[in-house]
């Protein structure tokens, strides 16, 4: 223990403040991360209890409309921008991915610095409209809204989104070197963790779409600030366009969001399951399939906006097939679960959650991408419940469960376990009751995005708000008990749930330079169970 | 002798050849998301040249085709001057490396300098589009399209070219300090990847935004 104890690794390597600010090296970096998006999914999770505070009662009674628009705004902004998005690549792919492929870095590590920079100075752009009055257009941005009518901080926000989507370019131009060109000796493509395929997608995502949201977005700013006529009708402009353009980024960011974590689960569920994952090869092309196909359905977004019948039903078609590649994956992880010796730590509670969560968005997706029945629930609760059952209910579950599972490699400390299975309970059974009444409220017709609704919804947006505060304390358990195990936790050891992947056989935490001598792979990845020897 | 040789080999790679062959793939992966960037107003252009072909021939002829022309060729003679000072720096000829690089920095310059005539004939002329935007004829809203893309597309252009100059800048500074060898030339290797890649997006904006539709 007290061995343990000296040992350096790459959290006291060195000290102070310019030794984090200035640093290169990988693990810091998402540790940067990890603090960055922490306070600012406490800013997004302050404006949705404000939205649900407000919609416990039919009428107007805490906040007036236009207050109401810029919480929803700011809520769905925040949480998009600078949490989900980021969240698994920045925090687990910066510190896991050099890792797992057996490298001592990224490819480019002071682009990676940089890139951190980059989302900060992003942040304080939008923060800065926060604090100005926040902007009312929605996370979408419709113009001519957006370009010719709203007065609120629609330049401040553009500019920050602006900004920060090239720290999520630089993330992925990054990994995609990285995965290309520093894997180990041994470390072959069929040999990569699953989590890695996961990234790698995604990163392929946030190189393509990205710098389309940018330039986007940029447009938007010179429509607004020089008064041109882009996408303004009133002088030939096609706001439609806009739409577009939007959305070309703007779908494929969900993969951005679920991909990560589905490589997340395909780590946890082998681990607890004891089993090599079933199906290695099509859970790892299907990541590309979602990546790709995720390019090619943007205009389900908009069967309500002037498109053709024709283009709407192509757009209807390539979505429904967006669920195979998501099916295989959650097929393929029942199975692996099949016959095999199963037990439900914390990191497993989250990637159970994540399944069944996944499942329901999923399929209310398809819902969604049939063209007479969006006409009917289009802009309604449905929509808000759908979405959030994948960003939320799959994006965030795997986001904890990644928090969960690597906290011990990120601290070399452990957490309560028991206070962590609550919290995964509360998560779950917060969320459920948070977002299923939705499904209903939208069936039923309440419109997304109001302050007052009918009466007789007041049940069901009751429960969704008791919903959202068991939700709440579900995520605010895991602060404690986190930062509780810094100091106290007990030490873990280079591998606590003898799970197999390179990241854990070097220390935790690990040493600067990740390992001490470069590993040679010489097997397949999974391959499960992990002798009590090889486990130390 | 081994130790000046590796000396440019970051401590996270194993050999040359590796950190070599990723600054490469990274520039690549990186043009890949700058041709993704300039798509989106290439798009923007494809569909309003598509909903209004008269008024975007009509606000076509106020541009200078000689003049885009003259830049054209400007460029793609700082494309050849790029290409060679590369191979000089493969070879170590260190005075040829500098010599070529400035000339390039040369014929950027004078791509700018041409292209900064030009936006300022059209500010006198009323055609920038905004409060002060005149055009006679009644596609005159449409036509303002056309110089909201032109402005657009070679001002994003016109930004890349100024960011190249200064990487060309910065290539001249190294080779003056004797950083380039022919061991070590990635980065006037990726700087000209880079520069091409500015040159051949002028290809495309040159016949779209001068040439299209004037014989129309």
């Amino acid at each position: 223990m007290e061995a343990a104890d000296t040992r350096e690794h790459y959290l006291n390597a060195d000290y102070g403040v310019k030794s984090w600010l200035l640093t290169t090296d990988h693990k810091r970096i998402g540790l940067l991360y990890l603090i960055s998006i922490t306070l600012m999914f406490l800013l997004g999770s302050m404006f949705a209890v404000l939205i649900r505070l407000e919609l416990l009662t039919p009428g107007g009674d805490l906040v007036q409309a236009d207050t109401y628009n810029r919480l929803f705004t700011m809520h769905g902004i925040v949480m998009i921008f600078f949490f989900l998005v980021p969240s698994i690549p920045a925090v687990f792919g910066n510190f896991l991915v050099p890792i797992m492929i057996g490298a001592r870095d990224l490819a480019f590590p002071r682009l990676n610095l940089l890139s951190w920079y980059v989302f900060m100075v992003g942040a304080a752009f939008t923060l800065w409209a926060v604090i100005t009055g926040g902007v009312d257009t929605g996370w979408t941005f419709y113009t001519p809204y957006s370009t010719t009518a709203s007065h609120s901080q629609v330049l401040w926000t553009a500019i920050g989104i602006f900004i920060t989507g090239f720290s999520s370019i630089l993330t992925g131009l990054n990994f995609i070197v990285t995965i290309h060109r520093m894997r180990a000796p041994g470390m072959t493509w069929m040999r990569l963790p699953l989590f890695i395929w996961a990234q790698y997608a995604t990163s392929l995502i946030m190189v393509l779409g990205t710098p389309v949201l940018a330039i986007t977005v940029f447009m938007l700013f010179l429509e607004r600030v020089l008064g041109l006529g882009i996408f303004d009708p009133a002088l030939g402009g096609d706001p439609i366009l806009f739409q577009h353009l939007f959305w070309f980024y703007s779908h494929p960011a969900v993969y951005i969001m679920v991909l990560p974590s589905m490589g997340v689960v395909s780590e946890v569920i082998t681990c607890f399951a004891r089993k090599q994952i079933y199906g290695y090869k099509f859970v790892a092309i299907s990541s590309l399939a979602i990546a790709l196909l995720g390019f090619l359905v943007w205009g389900h977004h908009m069967f309500t906006s002037t498109q053709s019948v024709y283009t709407a039903l192509v757009f209807s078609v390539l979505s429904f097939a967006v669920a195979i590649p998501s099916a295989v994956k959650v097929f393929n992880w029942t199975a692996t679960l099949y016959k095999g010796a199963v037990t439900f730590e914390a990191p497993m509670l989250f990637a159970m959650g994540f399944i069944g969560l996944f499942t329901i968005g999923g399929l209310t997706g398809l819902f969604l991408a049939s063209l007479g029945l969006d006409v009917h629930v289009h802009d309604t609760y449905f929509v808000v419940a759908h979405f959030h059952y994948i960003m939320v209910g799959g994006a965030l579950m795997g986001y904890l469960g990644a928090v969960h599972f690597w906290w011990p490699k990120l601290f070399g400390r452990m957490y309560s376990e028991w206070a962590a299975r609550v919290a995964a309970v509360l998560v779950f059974l917060g969320f459920n009751l948070t977002f299923f009444p939705q499904f209903v409220l939208g069936y039923l017709g309440m419109p997304r995005r109001y302050h007052v609704y009918p009466e007789e919804f007041q049940v069901l947006n009751v429960m969704s708000t008791l919903g959202a505060s068991i939700l709440g304390l579900g995520y605010m358990i895991p602060l404690v008990y986190l930062t509780w195990s810094l100091s106290r936790g007990p030490r873990a050891g280079a591998n606590p749930w003898h799970a197999a992947g390179l990241e854990w056989t070097t220390p935790s935490p690990p040493p600067t330079e990740n390992f001490e001598t470069v590993p040679v792979v010489t097997e397949e990845p999974y391959s499960y169970p992990i002798s009590e020897a090889e486990a130390v | 002798m081994t130790t000046e040789s590796t000396a440019h080999v970051a401590h996270h790679f194993d050999t040359a050849e590796q950190q070599q062959k990723a600054a490469t793939f990274g520039m690549w992966v990186f043009l890949i998301t700058e041709i993704m960037m300039f798509g989106g107003l290439f798009t923007a252009y494809i569909v309003y040249r598509w909903m209004y072909p008269d008024a975007f021939a009509e606000a076509s002829h106020h541009l200078d085709t000689q003049l885009g022309a003259l830049n054209t060729a400007v460029l793609l003679a700082s494309s050849l001057t790029m290409a060679l000072a590369v191979r000089a720096s493969q070879l170590g000829e260190k005075k040829q490396l500098i010599r070529r690089l400035l000339l390039t920095i040369a014929l950027g310059s004078v791509f700018l300098g041409v292209k900064a005539y030009e936006y300022a004939h059209k500010f006198e002329e009323g055609l920038v589009p905004g409060a002060f935007f005149r055009f006679d004829g009644p596609h005159a809203h449409h036509a303002e399209l056309f110089f909201s893309l032109y402005f657009g597309m070679t001002g994003l252009h016109a930004v890349h070219m100024i960011i190249g100059v200064g990487i060309l800048g910065t290539l001249t500074w190294m080779a003056a300090r004797n950083r380039f060898s022919p061991a070590y030339y990635t980065p006037v290797e990726i700087g000209g990847l880079y520069w091409h890649f500015v040159d051949l997006v002028w290809i495309y904006l040159f016949p779209l935004l001068y040439l299209l539709g004037r014989h129309g």
